[in-house]
């Protein structure tokens, strides 16, 4: 056990720290201003991508053939982290990079691979996920978006949602059935759709927040060429999982819940509740130190895993609760931020009076969300108790 | 950046484990339930025959002298197997009361002998009124010519009974943290006397401890007479990170012996564990316990090397864990249905210990109020 960071590390995280300092997009150029739809805040965001990977920055891991630097976790998380800090704008090309490009590496053809993962990288193509459809959420393998193969070509019939970013997204991979007869995981492909293909229409689904952040996505008759398949025919599911696996194992990092944290202490002690600051109530302090103490057992969870990941052990049954307790508790920590503004807190951004520009009803409402997409909380806590625990499935 | 254990430390874990499977079984356990010092002179001989009675113990002294993570990862597996005895308190406790303030004839005549096992050591702090911070302490211990005279009263003293010597806190002056002061009090000193308190966790006896103008030696005052708080402080951090340590390995194997039981039991011509509700229930219990692990690891390691943070986060460690292994032992004995609430099923052992490692040396509600206080809020 050493909690300190080698030289190099820190040296690394200087550096890291004064290319922010002078690279962060300034506020007249700020992104999150803008509407999740706005061309401008697109444009933005992919010049923000680039930028960061020209400066070294981006997949970091990946194998350097494929545009990575076969960097150890060590030195991605350190940049993740000051990215955080620093409250950098994400990365519009996250699902690209986080999903669909171990997926390749993983179970792309080589063709595949050089065609696609440079743009990944530089955020010149936008990627989307195509999995959830409206009668296929939790129990995504019964999904029933028709790929027929007709000569060279599929022809997709059927319909996505959820799908995030597909108003500008340049591509997207998508779950298609290519085998109606066969048992439902195993008539599934993993195809790779050009979104300017003649008979895919985008709707924008608005969310509880009133931001579009979402779609959904028509396919009529649209052909998409067999060369897009990744993977064998059929074997899409186990391809998926691939990238579900590289999903939930993200090495949740969090330092974006510990901003959130300070950000709340900074509240409770400014803000007045029932004529003292909040900060200075015995039952508030209770529940303030309670989100703080499960804050902290999640950032030494994160060291941990990481620390497993450096020795190339499998965090196993610690890396399944990642994505139940990180998503909760981000909410629980939004909430008791609302129980705190009392009659404040929910007013909305620019309103006369309002807290911290309106964040937290914002967050509150977007934090359930994360807590329900990519698989609910109910989802999790079946394979937690099936795989992490060994309990038999149900029904 | 190494948020791990080293091989010597998993190793110690396994023998550890392996251990106790043999030597303490729940069976053992249920044999000292009635027991009348609820002790075995045997299991604490073998065990120090393990170098666990001197883990912290410096080797000058006839101990290993390893840190309180490697205490950690043996308190987690002894809170396992809900090992009966007063191992954390004359092991961790007094031993580091020791090698924090004792002077170095006092070190020569309690150390070799509390790592070899032959002497048992105990803590006697808290009084009737149940406080655990410098003002609580007010058994008066009145200068003498060549010592003190104490008398009053300490309350819930683990293992009284079996203990050679009580590390006493008593209040020579003053009031707050100026004037506590550190005994040593010999057991077969005349005017002390003990009384069994009945207790639910018979793994865990506590006694009333009666002071009647008991004469003590200078010899037996540890560190500086009046300044006695700066030791305690740093006793009860480490009372919080053993007792978490404790709950976390309690907790953990709650969770599996319900799991397990769910797999064998069926109703309705099926297995339990395939039943959602008990599923969800599972895998709550393991999410609350997965990343509580992480805290009781750093919680320790701080203790040993990151001073400044050492206290808060003993704080964070008790407090998570209190509630975790509280809330997992219920669910557990629900698991398990009609059984669970037998006297017959284990289970209630890991219960009614989870509920004395949740109240003693600074509750939830206690250690989160420190956190707040230490964060600044």
């Amino acid at each position: 056990m050493d909690l300190t960071y080698s030289k190099e590390d820190e040296t690394f995280r200087k550096e890291v720290r004064a290319w922010l300092k002078k690279n962060l997009p300034k506020k007249d150029k700020a992104i999150s201003d803008l509407m999740p739809h706005d061309p401008e805040r697109v444009k933005r965001s992919k010049d923000w991508q680039h930028k960061l990977f020209d400066a070294g920055y981006v997949a970091m891991n990946w194998p350097k053939e494929y545009g990575g630097q076969d960097a150890d976790v060590m030195r991605q998380t350190i940049v993740n982290e000051e990215l955080t800090l620093a409250r950098a704008p994400g990365l519009v090309g996250a699902s690209g990079l986080t999903m669909l490009g171990p997926t390749l590496i993983q179970c792309g053809t080589e063709e595949q691979k050089r065609r696609y993962l440079p743009k990944v990288l530089t955020a010149d193509e936008i990627w989307c996920q195509g999995y959830s459809e409206p009668g296929s959420g939790s129990d995504l393998a019964s999904l029933t978006t028709r790929a027929e193969l007709v000569g060279d070509e599929f022809v997709v019939n059927g319909q996505k949602v959820w799908t995030s970013n597909a108003q500008f997204s340049d591509w997207m991979f998508c779950l298609v059935r290519t085998d109606p007869d066969a048992p439902k995981h195993r008539g599934i492909s993993y195809i790779l759709i050009d979104m300017r293909t003649p008979g895919i229409t985008v709707r924008p689904l608005v969310q509880m927040t009133g931001d579009a952040g979402f779609n959904e996505v028509f396919f009529d008759n649209a052909r998409v060429p067999r060369a897009n398949l990744v993977g064998e025919l059929h074997q899409g599911w186990m391809v998926a999982n691939a990238t579900l696996f590289h999903e939930r194992n993200m090495l949740g990092s969090t330092t974006r819940t510990q901003l959130m944290m300070q950000n709340l202490i900074r509240l409770a002690r400014s803000h007045q509740r029932y004529g003292k600051p909040a900060a200075e109530d015995p039952l508030m302090r209770q529940k303030l130190s309670d989100l703080l103490t499960r804050v902290e057992a999640m950032k030494y969870h994160s060291y941990r895993q990481l620390t497993d990941v450096m020795h190339g052990r499998s965090p196993g049954i610690g890396a399944m609760v990642n994505k139940l307790v990180g998503t909760e508790l981000n909410h629980d920590i939004c909430a008791l931020a609302l129980e705190i503004m009392n009659s404040y807190a929910p007013l909305k951004k620019g309103a006369v009076r309002v807290i911290d520009n309106g964040t937290w009803a914002y967050e509150f409402m977007f934090t359930l969300g994360l807590v329900i997409g990519g698989g609910t909380s109910q989802i999790q806590k079946n394979i937690i108790s099936e795989r992490g625990l060994g309990m038999p499935k149900s029904g | 950046m190494d948020f791990g254990l080293s091989e010597e430390q998993e190793m110690l874990q396994r023998s550890a484990r392996d251990f106790l499977a043999r030597e303490c079984p729940s069976t053992f356990v249920r044999a000292l339930y009635t027991e009348p010092d609820g002790f075995s002179r045997e299991l604490h001989r073998k065990m120090a025959e393990q170098g666990w009675t001197g883990l912290l113990v410096p080797e000058a002294h006839g101990g290993l002298g390893l840190s309180m993570l490697d205490m950690a990862l043996l308190l987690e597996e002894m809170g396992r197997a809900v090992v009966p005895g007063p191992f954390i308190f004359s092991s961790v406790l007094v031993t580091l009361a020791l090698m924090h303030g004792g002077s170095s004839a006092q070190k020569k005549t309690w150390l070799p002998r509390l790592a070899s096992g032959e002497a048992i050591g105990t803590f006697a702090f808290l009084e009737d009124t149940d406080r655990i911070d410098a003002a609580g302490m007010t058994l008066k211990a009145k200068k003498t010519r060549d010592g003190y005279l104490v008398s009053g009263t300490k309350l819930f003293v683990p293992f009284a009974a079996v203990a050679d010597v009580l590390l006493t806190a008593v209040r020579t002056s003053g009031r707050g943290e100026e004037g506590i002061s550190l005994l040593l009090i010999d057991r077969a000193t005349p005017g002390l006397s003990i009384k069994s308190l009945d207790i639910f966790d018979q793994t865990r006896r506590v006694y009333e401890v009666e002071f009647s103008n008991v004469v003590v030696t200078k010899s037996a005052l540890l560190g500086t007479e009046g300044e006695g708080w700066k030791i305690m402080a740093r006793l009860l951090d480490a009372a919080a990170v053993a007792l978490a340590a404790d709950s976390l390995g309690g907790a953990q194997k709650s969770l599996e012996m319900a799991v397990d039981y769910t797999k064998v039991r069926t109703q309705f011509n099926r297995p339990i564990a395939s039943f959602q509700a008990l599923k969800h229930l599972a895998a709550d219990m393991a999410s609350d316990i997965e990343p509580a692990r992480a805290l009781v690891w750093y919680a320790a390691h701080a203790f040993d090397a990151l001073p400044r943070d050492a206290s808060r986060a003993a704080s964070l460690a008790k407090a998570r864990l209190s509630e975790v292994y509280s809330r997992t032992t219920n669910r557990a004995v629900q698991m398990h249905g009609g059984i669970g609430f037998t006297w017959e099923h284990d289970m209630h052992f890991w219960f009614k210990r989870a509920k004395w490692n949740e109240f003693a040396f600074g509750d939830v509600a206690f250690h989160r109020e420190r956190i707040a206080q230490l964060e600044g809020f």
